[in-house]
């Protein structure tokens, strides 16, 4: 057991825990058996952007000290340990003939991760979030191991519960078939807001993975232009005679590391509306049917390795929201105020989604999604986004907590009205609140009040209240 | 939790009614802090502060009472604080300034400007350190001064109990690193205050709301050792080099 300082992927509000390596279960039920007042929280590999897999003073399990294990049986149910990566199952199931069934834009995250998140990807408005694709799953629970499967209220609980549930331990997963590990790819690249909503609306349903990558710091006539990439597994057919020989060849390029350091500041609005401009210009007007490679049309962000440390020492954030169908209205007008505002923010992600699932906390619903990565710096990005946020709640949206790392807590409510079903069925796995972490103690997700939980026995610190005078004001 | 931005939930400012603490704290309200612990000894200014705060939309108030002299209660008075959830940031803020001239013949009143500023200021240090690295995150924001730089002729006695203190915290500082706990030294001027009234304020001098500035921003993340303004690290670097014979003939 070491105390580390840690920080989610931004890099932002480092804090500092003891890391207990949870090779197996025998660890996790310890380490829930002794947990102190601070709790106890798994953590895989660190990808949300916020402070999710933080528990600042208490105890967090590193999961992936379990390794992966994979098993895929004839009809594509995988089962895992939630310490195997997206990246693993990928590259066990696709010479199988089997594909993930949800990929986020990383495949260095964990099925742990995904569960906790309930993470989605392109083919959200076909297929769903993770957990519609997941059959059962065990969960180590301070009350107890458990194996849950739909519709028990612990498993829809747990599906992006934060980890504040329990342990996942593994899951069984229905994979996806695919005859070649090639995607088939249409681009368009569109002048404004309009015509990407336009042509996401009219042709999504054609497709099984959509997305688009749309310039938030463009104005005028330009506010909003995109480009729209959207496609389905290749066959066989598709591809060039050389590569129809290994139709299921998985070999990505080993990623290039990013140097070790760079000034806060490099990554500014400058910088960035050059970066937007060049990323726009660089992608064809229109294009049919190309060939892509997984990594190329899913993962474009794996090509470099701890990307980001670009953004400095002061981090950045990823602000998604969902903003649901109807209000596009509201839409256009935090594009625009983002686009007026000049905080840099990064060529952000659009995406239509299909319904929700019966997840408590689960994020996506029926909508669009928004998604930008922002450097932390600005002194008007932190009202900006309150004054966003506000907007995203008028409309009924939300913000996607595997992201999350400045809301204001009093917002949480509006945005998850199951918050409180979801505490009750949290509560009885959890009477103690032995599960915690930063994010749920910024956004008192665990007790609308905000008080600590109950300390237990022998934990209390000493002196505690000794000598205490409290003034009646 | 202190958010990605830098903005915090939570504050122990001990020391709540000096001028300093106040700016900070009005900062903090207006930017959203919701949660303040008050310490401070006299109840009139606290219940003044406390209703500023309150008209600022500080919802969940505390004031506690806290005697700098009275060493054996800082522990007590510190868990207290502590006992109504994580504390983001706490504000070491009280101090005196004794009256340099009369001091120097008074020893009892001397002892007690460094029994303030120094023996309370590392009583209450410990003791949140230790809470701060018990919940594993949170920022330390120490009140020092230039005057603890170099030791004047003007105000020697007030600058002894400042380095003190200013070197405890400095160590502390060092400590906390790998515990999740910034500490932050800041070294303000000449501050326009209720302390300082009646003073003929020098060259550099500042105000309170330029040091709740300056405190914000160090909360937010940066650096260990803030100097406001910002010059006076280069004037004090200076100062503190100057060959004795040369320091003593400047009115200082």
């Amino acid at each position: 057991m070491t105390r580390r300082s840690l920080t989610g992927w931004g890099r932002t509000s480092p804090t500092s825990a003891d890391i207990v390596p949870a090779a197996d279960a025998s660890v996790v039920e310890d380490a829930l058996g002794r947990a102190g007042r601070r709790g106890v929280l798994a953590r895989g590999l660190g990808r949300a952007y916020g402070d999710a897999a933080q528990n600042a003073g208490g105890t967090v399990l590193s999961v992936t000290a379990q390794g992966a294990s994979i098993t895929i049986d004839q009809h594509g149910v995988a089962s895992v340990s939630a310490a195997t990566t997206i990246d693993d199952l990928i590259r066990a199931a696709l010479p199988q003939g089997w594909f993930v069934p949800v990929t986020p834009g990383t495949r260095q995250v964990t099925i742990g991760g995904a569960v906790a998140a309930d993470i989605h990807g392109k083919n959200h408005h076909v297929d769903g979030s993770f957990m519609s694709h997941v059959r059962s799953l065990s969960l180590i629970t301070p009350t107890g191991a458990r194996r849950l499967s739909s519709p028990d209220p612990l498993f829809w609980a747990t599906a992006g519960g934060m980890g504040l549930t329990g342990v996942v331990l593994s899951a069984e997963v229905a994979l996806t078939p695919v005859t070649t590990s090639r995607m088939a790819v249409d681009t368009e690249r569109t002048a404004d807001l309009e015509e990407t909503l336009t042509v996401m609306s009219d042709g999504d349903d054609r497709f099984r993975y959509s997305v688009c990558w749309i310039d938030c710091l463009s104005r005028g006539a330009h506010l909003g232009r995109s480009i729209v990439t959207r496609g389905d597994h290749a066959g066989v057919e598709a591809l060039a005679p050389d590569a129809a020989e290994d139709p299921l060849a998985f070999a990505p390029r080993r990623p290039l590391p990013a140097p070790p350091w760079a000034p806060s500041g490099l990554l500014n609005v400058a910088t960035i509306t050059a970066f937007n401009e060049a990323w726009y210009r660089r992608a064809p007007r229109r294009e049919r049917g190309a060939i892509q490679s997984i990594g190329q049309f899913f993962h474009p962000l794996d090509g470099i390795e701890g990307w980001n440390r670009a953004y400095g020492r002061r981090g950045f954030l990823q602000w998604q929201i969902l903003i649901p169908f109807g209000s596009e209205e509201t839409l256009r007008r935090i594009i625009e105020r983002l686009a007026s505002a000049r905080c840099p923010s990064f060529v952000g992600v659009l995406k239509r989604f299909g319904p929700g699932n019966d997840g408590h906390l689960s994020f996506p619903g029926p909508g669009w999604t928004l998604a930008l990565d922002m450097p932390v710096g600005p002194a008007a990005l932190a009202p900006l986004l309150d004054e966003l946020d506000d907007a995203v709640v008028s409309t009924g949206g939300r913000i996607y907590l595997a992201k999350d790392s400045r809301l204001r807590p009093e917002l949480v409510e509006a945005m998850y009205p199951r918050l409180a079903e979801w505490r009750q069925i949290r509560s009885a796995a959890d009477p103690q609140g032995v599960m915690n972490s930063d994010l749920a103690r910024r956004l008192r997700l665990l007790d609308p009040q905000g008080a600590p939980p109950p300390a237990q026995p022998g934990s209390e610190p000493a002196g505690a209240g000794a000598g205490l005078n409290t003034l009646r004001l | 939790m202190k958010d990605a931005l830098g903005r915090p939930q939570s504050i122990l400012a001990v020391g709540a009614t000096s001028d300093i603490a106040r700016a900070v704290l009005a900062q903090l309200a207006d930017a959203g802090t919701s949660r303040m612990v008050l310490a401070a000894r006299d109840r009139d200014r606290l219940a003044d502060v406390e209703a500023d705060l309150r008209k600022r939309g500080v919802s969940d108030l505390r004031a506690i009472s806290f005697d700098a002299m009275d060493v054996s209660s800082h522990a007590g008075m510190v868990a207290g604080a502590f006992n109504g959830g994580d504390i983001d940031v706490v504000l070491v803020a009280f101090g005196v300034l004794g009256d340099q001239l009369s001091d120097e013949h008074d020893p009892v009143a001397a002892a007690a400007v460094m029994q303030v500023n120094a023996t309370a200021a590392v009583s209450v240090g410990v003791a949140c350190a230790d809470a701060l690295a018990g919940q594993g995150h949170g920022v330390l924001v120490a009140l020092s001064s230039v005057a603890g730089e170099r030791a004047r002729r003007s105000n020697f006695i007030y600058g002894a109990s400042k380095a003190g203190m200013d070197a405890f915290y400095q160590g502390l500082s060092a400590s906390m690193a790998d515990r999740g706990v910034d500490v932050v030294v800041v070294r303000p001027g000449f501050v326009h205050t209720r302390m300082t009234a009646g003073l003929k304020p020098p060259p550099l001098s500042t105000d309170a709301d330029a040091v709740a500035d300056a405190v914000v921003r160090a909360i937010g993340g940066g650096s260990a050792t803030v100097w406001v303004p910002k010059p006076l690290r280069l004037v004090m670097a200076v100062l503190r080099h100057l060959p004795t014979p040369v320091f003593r003939r400047l009115p200082l």
